[in-house]
């Protein structure tokens, strides 16, 4: 099978604090995915799970602490020391819109700047011609952007404005890290849908960074879940998602909530009290709020066991293939 | 049926621009009629843009040029009476907040002094609302508050850095049903927050409502939000209240198409079918559209709606709409 970015053990270590009381935090641990050409793959869960940070090695702005990226069949290693985003095909668009463009500065001039630096056009005219090609695409025209500047948009513009300046190089891979967030929920629907046109007309592949399951589920095929720096279950999202089988899969899921009053959220829940706390456990993470939690989980860090045709890292599923109880 | 405790009247608040020797005039909330009753969570929900925020800031008693009150009351019912709040000193509206209305203001997590410690804070909020406590008392009642709630009491003793997003916006909230106050109007708690804390923090609204019987007044764009905490809902579109009714019928049997719109946007479990959200983006509060506000992205536009505005109308009890397709003289239903 053709992978378009393979990611390889990726483990990523920050330490923290003075030389005296140095604390260790492992921001990734393991982690290992693909993405296929032409394919949106959500790599899901709460803040501070390590999400960005595998999303910035991706990019090339940390260094892995150990672990590979192969990108189109090459190293990462071998490009190492050059700039990942003008040597590969790949192109971010980030949370805020407004914090991604300088609100001082016309929008049309980062357009500008990205043909002049990767030499997309030879004059004037071409370069408006190439930019306003790139804008249809997220719907918007040359005609309707020139000489504006950010805060003249709405949110859901930007954001369009922002993805058209990152579709301009033509990348094959783009990392959307938490695209709708910040965007009123009814104009999510229209960004998630230019994913999906943009996937299906362009074969562009889209790593899907969010917390968002709704819309993960509704636009990508297969899933991560991440906590606290490990991958706790993977797989497609029918499966993943109608039928969680991490107790921490089982308690997202859960939280979503649903535009519907009579089906409101029934049982309490607990929530981590630091984020240190839990990074710095040793065994399974969540074992200090997982309602299903056994001495094991405690002592050893669960590995990765297939059950059916998903990878979950869970003592529930030791052995057996049983559900776990609700 | 519950008490009013608080209601507007025709209420239109302005934002008044003078831009170059130009004025612009911003029609943020443009007679607005809210009957607020205790014991209940009203939420309003709409896009960015719509006003939302603004009918907070006249909600609280926070107005402040360049907005400014053009028409219309705000009743406060202090004790059974009625207070119209724009005739306050400031003296008396500053008693009134924290005790009887406290705002929790929108990104509010970054609203924590951030050179101090949380327990400073708290000192600072309860000695400048209660006298005669001394600095022992105090931190003594902040601990037991928060406690209460089921927040760690150890984060008092943090700044407000050391805490998460999600801790900050709770302890926000926290801080903000101190005094137990009547009504507590809370703008976009959970914005930006992931779901499992979102969760917890509608989690910590609720126990405060259950515990104090108070108000509460809840702005969110997200219908999933408002159908898991509120119990009626007023949908707000370019000033203006354009659909109010019980969660229930809101959800079951809505009646303007502004408010289809935002529920069949949110992507279900189980259904991949394309969704579409509403077409168009939201009009400028400067130069607002000629009749019925919502009619340029309304698919069931007929002549009418370019020409008049719909006036809100009581379908049943606890229903109320403003659109030329339900009820109106030219009604017919879509």
């Amino acid at each position: 099978m053709e992978k378009l970015l393979e990611v390889k053990n990726l483990t990523k270590v920050f330490t923290m604090g003075s030389i005296l009381s140095r604390v260790r935090l492992t921001a990734a641990d393991d982690v290992s995915f693909y993405i296929k050409p032409g394919e949106i793959f959500t790599l899901a869960g709460e803040s501070g799970c390590g999400k960005t940070t595998t999303a910035k090695i991706i990019l090339g702005f940390e260094e892995p602490t150990s672990g590979t990226i192969i990108h189109e069949g090459k190293d990462r290693a071998e490009t190492k020391g050059k700039k990942v985003w003008q040597e590969e095909g790949i192109q971010a668009i980030f949370q805020d819109p407004f914090g991604t463009f300088n609100p001082l500065r016309v929008v049309d001039r980062y357009f500008f700047e990205t043909v002049q630096n990767f030499k997309l056009a030879a004059t004037k005219r071409e370069a408006i011609d190439v930019i306003d090609e790139t804008l249809r695409l997220v719907g918007l025209s040359y005609e309707e952007f020139a000489g504006k500047y950010p805060s003249e948009f709405s949110g859901g513009q930007l954001q369009r404005v922002s993805i058209a300046r990152a579709l301009l190089t033509k990348p094959n891979l783009l990392i959307a890290d938490e695209p709708v967030s910040m965007v009123d929920a009814s104009l999510r629907m229209s960004i998630v849908n230019l994913f999906k046109r943009l996937k299906e007309e362009g074969n562009l592949g889209v790593l899907y960074i969010t917390h968002d399951l709704a819309t993960a589920y509704y636009v990508s095929e297969r899933i991560a879940i991440m906590f606290r720096g490990n991958i706790v279950e993977i797989g497609p999202v029918e499966k993943v998602l109608m039928e969680p089988k991490h107790p921490y899969s089982q308690l997202l899921r859960e939280s979503i909530p649903e535009a519907d009053p009579t089906k409101r959220w029934s049982k309490r829940i607990v929530l981590a009290e630091t984020e240190e706390e839990e990074y710095m456990r040793v065994g399974c993470k969540f074992a200090g709020r997982c309602p299903h939690v056994m001495n094991i989980c405690k002592e050893q860090a669960p590995k990765d066991i297939d059950v059916d045709g998903v990878l979950v890292k869970c003592y529930l599923y030791n052995g057996t293939s049983a559900t776990p109880r609700q | 049926m519950n008490e009013t405790i608080l209601r507007t009247e025709g209420l239109k608040t302005f934002y008044i621009l003078d831009v170059f020797g130009t004025q612009k005039i911003v029609k943020a909330v443009n007679d607005v009629n809210l009957n607020i009753r205790t014991n209940e969570v009203y939420g309003i929900a709409g896009e960015s843009g719509c006003g939302k925020t603004t009918l907070l800031k006249a909600l609280a008693a926070a107005i402040e040029p360049p907005l400014r009150l053009v028409d219309g009351y705000i009743f406060y019912y202090v004790d059974g009476k009625a207070v119209d709040v724009a005739t306050l000193s400031p003296e008396a509206k500053r008693k009134l907040r924290l005790d009887y209305i406290a705002y929790v203001p929108q990104g509010s997590m970054s609203a924590l002094n951030p050179v101090i410690k949380l327990k400073e804070t708290y000192q600072d909020f309860i000695s400048s609302h209660v006298s005669g406590k001394t600095k022992e008392e105090t931190i003594q009642l902040a601990e037991q508050h928060i406690t209460e709630l089921g927040l760690p009491p150890k984060i008092l003793d943090s700044y407000p850095h050391q805490l998460s997003g999600g801790m900050r916006q709770r302890v926000t909230i926290a801080l903000a049903a101190l005094l137990k106050p009547s009504i507590i109007i809370a703008d976009e708690p959970t914005t930006a927050l992931d779901v499992v804390v979102q969760r917890g923090v509608v989690q910590l609204l609720m126990d405060i409502q259950k515990r104090l019987k108070n108000t509460i007044i809840l702005v969110t764009h997200d219908m999933g939000v408002q159908a898991n905490i509120a119990d009626r809902v007023g949908i707000m579109y370019a000033g203006k209240i354009v659909e109010e009714s019980t969660t229930e019928k809101i959800y079951g049997v809505p009646q303007h198409p502004y408010t289809k719109f935002l529920i069949d946007s949110l992507p279900q479990f189980g259904d991949k079918s394309t969704r579409q959200s509403v077409p168009g983006s939201p009009p400028s509060l400067i130069d607002l559209p000629s009749g019925c506000a919502f009619h340029p992205r309304c698919p069931h536009a007929m002549g009418i709606c370019t020409e008049q505005t719909p006036d809100l109308i009581t379908l049943d009890t606890d229903h109320k709409v403003a659109c030329w397709l339900v009820g109106g003289e030219h009604g017919k239903t879509a």
